[in-house]
Order: C-alpha cells, then sequence, then structure tokens
C-alpha cells in the first residue's frame, strides 16, 4: 500500500514538530494525575523494603502472582517495537513510516517498566546485583547459570540496550531538525549535542541507513530470544501446566498480539493529542488491523497446542492444572473473559473492512486485547502454582491485595508517561522517514510516462 | 600402582585456577562418602506432631500464630500431611511426614540464580540464608513445597526469645527457608568425633524430629553406609519401601515406607472408591 503525498515538507516540519515546542494544558493535568499514582506505588515499594512482602497475596506455596504476571505483560508490549520497525522496515512496508518510532519507544518504557517487577518482587531487593550482574563480588560465587533467572537479566539488558540504539540511529535526522528550529537557545543546544553533529549530508545519510538496516537484522533474533526466555522461567521448572515445550513460541507470539494492539491504541491516542490526523489516517490502522488477524490467528493456535499437549500426555498433574483453569470457579470467569476478550471479539470485527477503518471501534478491540492478554498471562501463572503436585495438603489459593493493585496501576501509569515525557521532548514522529516516504511516492511525468520521482537503492 | 591407574587417577583429581588439586572421592577413604538420609516407616507414624514442635524449638522457626496458619504463612520444616481414606464410618486418616526431600537431583537447586541452594558433599541440600536473595523460584520449583519465605522478621515475645537456639541462625525477613536436617547436629557430632580422633558412630547423628518422635518413625540415617540400622530396614522392608513423588525423578534422600494394614482388603471390598483399586 503506497502512502499518498500529505504534505509538503514545511507542513510536515512544523505538524510534525509541533508537539515538541508546545505546552498544552492537559498535558500537565495528565501527567499530574499519572505522577500521583506513581507516588502511591513509591510508598508501597518503601513499605515492602522496610516491612518485608506481608503486603502482597502472596502465601504458601503460590509464591509468584500478580507482579510477575505484570512483568510477563510489559516484556510482551515491549515486542510491538521491534515486529513493526524491524521487520516492516526490512520487508519495506511503505506504510510502517508513522508507526516505527511511537512503536520502539513503546517498547523502550514498557522494557523499563518490565524490568522493575522482578526487582521489587524480590525479598530483599537491595542486594539483586548478586544476580543481575555477571561478576563474583567478594563471595567466590558468580551467578548461576543454570538459573533462567540468570538468562532473563542477559537478554533484557541486551533487548533494551539494542533497541535503544536502533531508535537513537533512526531519530539522529530528527534531532537535527529540532536542533534547527527550536525557538530558544537552551533547547536548541541540548538537540544540537544530541544530533552529533548531524548534518544531511549525503554520507551521513547513508551511514544512518545501512546503521539502521544492520539494527533491524541483528535485532530480530534478540526479539524472538527475549520472551523465548522469558517463557523458560516457567517451562524449565517441573512444576505441571508450566513445564511445557511450547512455551517459547506460544508466549513469542503472544507477545506480538499484544503489542501490535497497544501499537494501535497509542496510535490512535497519539492522532487526537498531539494533532497528527494528517500522517496517521484510516491505511496505517488498517493495515495494523491485517497484521493483527494473522498474529492473532496463529497466538490462538498455540494457545490450543498448548491445551492439546496438556491433556495428550494424560499426566493428572497436568490435566488438574487445565481443569483448575478452565473449568473451576473463579478461574472459569478468568478464562471466557480471557478468550473473549483476546480472540472472540476482536477477530471476527477486523474481519470488516468498515471496522478496521473506524479509530473508534480499533481502538476499543485493542484494548480488549491487552485485557485479555494480561488475563492469559495471569491465567499461565498462578493456577499452576496452586496445583502444583500430587500432596493435596499444600493446595492454596492465591488473591492479589491493595498493594498489588496499586502496583500494576503504576506500571501502566508508568509507561505513558515515559512515553508522554519522550514525545514532549524528542520528535515521535520520524519526520525524516515521514519525507523520504512522500519523496519515494512522489511521481512525474516524464513525456507520457507517469515515473517515480526518486529511485529506490 | 600401575600406569593406567595412574592416568586414570591424575584425570580424576582436578586442578583448581588456585592451583590447589581437589581430592577424589577415592583419595578421602569413602567410596561414595556420605548421603545424609532418613528413613520414615509410616506404619509407626501416629500424626502427633512431635516432630514438627521439636523442629520449631531446635531451628529458631518463628512462631505460627492463628493468623498465620489462616493465611497459610505458617513455617513448619516438618509437617504432618493428614489424607482422609474411605467413607464415614469406616474413615481412617492416614499420617505422612512431608520435610525436605534432600534430592539428589533437586529442581530447586538449578534455578536459583545465586546460588543460595546447592548441594553439599554430604548429599545435604542446604540453604545459605547470606546469598538468598528471596526470588522465590526455589520455592516455586520444589514439587514438595517444603520452602518456605519469610514475609517479616520474627519475633519471639518476652521471655520466649531466651529458648533461641544459639547454634542456629535466626533468619532475616526476604529470604526462604527449610528443613536442614539439623546441620547443626552433624556438625557438631562431626567435630567430637574428629577430636576424639574415630569416624562418626552409625546413629550419633539425631535431628531434633527423629530425636522427638515417640514411635521411632522418623530414622535418621546415612544413606551409603550399608551397616546402618535403618539402611537394613530399608533394605529388608524394599517391598513397602518408595520415595515420595518419584515421577518427578527428584532422586529423594528420603525413603517411606508404606503403610501395613490389615484391614485394608476389607475396607476395599465394601466402601473403598474405585480409584483405591488402580
Amino acid at each position: 500500500m503506497q502512502e499518498p503525498v500529505v504534505a509538503d515538507t514545511k507542513t510536515s516540519n512544523r505538524e510534525l514538530l509541533d508537539f515538541v515546542f508546545a505546552w498544552p494544558a492537559w498535558f500537565f493535568a495528565v501527567g499530574g494525575a499519572l505522577n500521583g499514582l506513581l507516588v502511591a506505588a513509591f510508598v508501597v515499594v518503601i513499605l515492602m523494603l522496610m516491612f518485608g512482602l506481608q503486603f502482597l497475596g502472596y502465601s504458601h506455596p503460590v509464591y509468584w502472582g500478580f507482579l510477575i504476571v505484570n512483568f510477563v505483560f510489559w516484556i510482551g508490549v515491549s515486542h510491538a517495537g521491534i515486529m513493526v520497525s524491524a521487520i516492516l522496515r526490512l520487508t519495506q512496508a511503505e506504510w510502517r513510516r508513522p508507526v516505527t518510532r511511537a512503536a520502539e519507544v513503546l517498547t523502550i518504557f514498557s522494557l523499563l517498566t518490565a524490568v522493575q517487577f522482578p526487582l521489587i518482587h524480590s525479598g530483599r531487593p537491595w542486594r539483586t546485583m548478586y544476580w543481575t550482574f555477571p561478576y563474583d563480588w567478594n563471595r567466590g560465587a558468580w551467578p548461576n547459570p543454570r538459573s533462567p533467572l540468570v538468562w532473563d537479566p542477559s537478554a533484557i539488558f541486551t533487548y533494551l540496550t539494542s533497541t535503544i540504539l536502533f531508535v537513537y540511529v533512526a531519530l539522529l535526522p530528527d534531532l537535527a531538525l529540532a536542533r534547527d528550529r527550536a525557538p530558544n537557545p537552551v533547547s536548541r543546544a541540548i538537540y544540537g549535542v544530541l544530533a552529533m553533529g548531524f548534518r544531511g549530508t549525503t554520507r551521513q545519510w547513508r551511514i544512518q541507513t545501512v546503521a539502521g538496516l544492520l539494527l533491524s537484522a541483528i535485532i530480530l533474533p534478540i526479539f524472538v530470544s527475549v520472551h523465548s526466555i522469558v517463557s523458560w522461567d516457567f517451562a524449565v521448572t517441573s512444576v505441571p501446566g508450566w513445564h511445557n515445550t511450547i512455551f517459547a513460541p506460544y508466549f513469542v507470539i503472544g507477545a506480538v498480539h499484544s503489542g501490535v494492539s497497544a501499537v494501535v491504541t497509542v496510535m490512535i491516542v497519539m492522532r487526537y493529542a498531539f494533532g497528527l490526523k494528517r500522517f496517521i489516517t484510516r491505511d496505517h490502522i488498517d493495515s495494523l488491523a491485517r497484521l493483527l488477524i494473522v498474529v492473532a490467528t496463529v497466538w490462538l493456535f498455540f494457545f490450543l497446542l498448548d491445551f492439546f499437549f496438556g491433556l495428550y500426555g494424560t499426566e493428572p498433574a497436568e490435566v488438574d492444572t487445565w481443569q483448575r483453569r478452565l473449568v473451576e470457579p473463579p478461574w472459569v470467569v478468568i478464562a471466557i473473559t480471557f478468550i473473549i476478550c483476546a480472540y472472540i471479539i476482536p477477530v471476527p470485527m477486523w474481519m470488516f473492512r468498515a471496522i478496521r477503518r473506524n479509530f473508534f471501534w480499533m481502538f476499543v478491540t485493542t484494548i480488549l486485547v491487552n485485557v485479555g492478554m494480561w488475563l492469559e498471562r495471569y491465567m499461565v501463572v498462578v493456577p499452576a502454582l496452586e496445583r502444583k503436585s500430587g500432596l493435596t495438603f499444600t493446595y492454596g489459593d492465591y488473591a492479589p491485595s491493595l498493594s498489588e493493585f496499586i502496583l500494576v496501576a503504576a506500571s501502566f501509569a508508568l509507561v505513558i508517561l515515559g512515553f508522554l515525557t519522550f514525545s514532549k521532548l524528542l520528535p515521535i514522529m520520524p519526520a525524516a522517514d515521514i519525507k523520504e516516504g512522500q519523496i519515494l511516492a512522489d511521481r512525474i511525468r516524464v513525456g507520457r510516462a507517469n515515473v517515480p520521482a526518486a529511485m529506490r537503492e | 600402582m600401575s600406569s593406567s591407574a595412574n592416568e586414570a587417577a591424575s584425570r580424576a583429581s582436578a586442578v583448581s585456577s588456585m592451583g590447589q588439586t581437589i581430592p577424589t572421592d577415592a583419595e578421602v577413604g569413602h567410596p561414595e562418602g556420605v548421603r545424609w538420609g532418613m528413613v520414615v516407616d509410616l506404619d509407626r507414624c501416629t500424626g502427633c506432631q512431635a516432630c514438627v514442635v521439636a523442629c520449631q524449638a531446635e531451628n529458631n522457626i518463628a512462631l505460627n500464630e492463628e493468623q498465620r496458619v489462616l493465611e497459610r504463612r505458617a513455617k513448619t520444616w516438618i509437617r504432618i500431611e493428614r489424607y482422609w481414606e474411605g467413607e464415614f464410618p469406616n474413615a481412617k486418616a492416614r499420617f505422612i511426614p512431608v520435610l525436605c526431600q534432600h534430592c539428589g537431583n533437586a529442581p530447586c537447586e538449578t534455578v536459583c540464580p545465586v546460588w543460595a541452594t546447592y548441594h553439599n558433599n554430604e548429599g545435604l541440600n542446604v540453604q545459605v540464608y547470606n546469598r538468598c536473595i528471596g526470588t522465590r523460584f526455589c520455592a516455586n520449583g520444589c514439587p514438595y513445597s517444603v520452602r518456605y519465605f519469610n514475609f517479616w522478621n520474627p519475633e519471639w515475645p518476652e521471655p520466649m526469645n531466651n529458648q533461641l537456639n544459639p547454634d542456629v541462625t535466626v533468619r532475616t525477613k526476604g529470604i526462604i527457608e527449610k528443613c536442614t536436617f539439623c546441620i547443626q547436629r552433624i556438625n557438631r557430632v562431626q567435630v567430637t568425633a574428629k577430636t576424639e580422633g574415630r569416624e562418626i558412630r552409625s546413629g550419633e547423628v539425631q535431628p531434633a524430629c527423629a530425636q522427638s518422635c515417640p514411635t521411632s518413625a522418623l530414622v535418621f540415617c546415612d544413606l551409603n553406609d550399608p551397616e546402618s540400622a535403618p539402611a537394613q530396614l530399608a533394605e529388608a522392608e524394599a517391598g513397602r519401601s518408595y520415595t515420595l513423588l518419584e515421577h518427578f525423578g527428584t532422586d529423594p534422600g528420603i525413603i517411606y515406607l508404606k503403610k501395613v494394614d490389615p484391614h485394608a482388603e476389607i475396607l476395599e471390598d465394601d466402601h473403598a472408591p474405585a480409584e483405591a483399586h488402580a
């Protein structure tokens, strides 16, 4: 799908940088409200540090719950950036252009939020450097390489580093643009330093393009490995319902499902909040929705495989876990809500062109997908722990506490606040990329022929 | 010594990076080393919970008040699980003491990121409290659910703090704890034996639970010592010996002996549900 010419260069520059230089009142109102939530979460974390984890809903033998579910959820959302950006860039999908930066920034902030959770969730967070840094300090004991919890930080920090690099390389021309148009000398100086002397010479453009393409290719294996490794946190244990070889691809495709949905939600909000009606069009939402139909259906296939493998082994403990997940109250309510939200409502709706091109309905359905995917993680993690082995004496239930709800709400606040701050300080729309798209789409008349104005490399 | 044996020995004794030679099992003298374990005769267990109380007193376990039990945060390194069998009036209570199985192939050890739990050379699954950062992954991995988390710092009201065992660490909040097979008692016996220049006598080591068991249902032993009475008992009663949740492949260090029930057949014929036959 070819993006039509939307504006001349001057208008593009002005409108795309509009929000960076403007200070609307709602920015302070929303930012203040989100900060309020963060303060509440901060109080909870301080209490947890001072008095132990007694405020959480954990008990014997369910020692993981809401916080780990939320960790998996945000790692999942973080897969959107690379899925949308790197894959669409390598496949030269033209409609990706306005979408990429938002998706990558969503990746960065959801990753940064996700890594908070295992840290505050541990019993003694002030000693977690022994876990996350591969160094033996003075104890004579290195981190245990057999533990998936050691694989986790290495995968996540690699992903975080490469994503930040990826965003920064793509950001360079836009930083130069902001430098040239900044209204006051202070911000001009800051953008100037950040732009690292980007002036738009042919050599600089070539290096920037090659670096972007190389990073897209290099980042793809990392993107697959991150959620695979997160899934192994569960799959390498012997807990029935967790111990499953299908978990890695199942988690990755689930992550793409929730991530791309989150990107659609963010795009629609940006369109109205930042006044980008000219750049985020129905075509973009339509394309993402088509992608989502495929992703959602593959994800459903893996979910059914997971279920089928559980029953196929006729392992009593495994079958018990599935029975608890799908049939026993209160889990039956969650199971039904989850499958309806994550697949049964959205996907048939996306089949209709009218809905794919309707901002309101796309907003509603993508929110539903993420509600469903959050519940899916909850269903994967908790019921398995409640019924861990044949020793029925230790069966227990898990009920989340108020503190956990506050922390989960604060994680959403943190991601939104991070995203908002980024788009306030730096151009959230890839202006250079969009203009490149317009130039590529330009056509000129040569005699009677109507040919592209620019050649693709 | 023949040259091939020499070669084997030089291969076997690894040289660490510090230049010290790590002795092999053969050089230490005991071919297989010690493997501490326990034989639990369920036919003798009456479910009296003396072991639970003894463990609580010996190991400085925090007080399990009613509230703690209700919210399932009570810590019991050894617990008596009670299962009902049969229908009223022929119902029977079955008891099984469950403690850390000190697995030879422990699921908890592989998942700890900081080596807070590892296998020592005496077959013990040990927990290093100072290393533990409280990810609780081990507690999730343990199929026996015998690992307990400290949700708060333990407190003992006056004068109960005077009965704390000075040989055992009081665990702080935020870490996992579990049965140690009373490692402080093992150490004391080992030191005594060493100063007296002799081997440890069979049955000399007694964890608190085994010592307090009125019916001697719990017997502590070195599983690798074929001379020890419990090992011989497990051998003689091989027909009714089993390990808990064998299908997990954890190689537990605790051997259970099934209950001998003279009424079992009558129960099965009259009232037992169909699963009893399976």
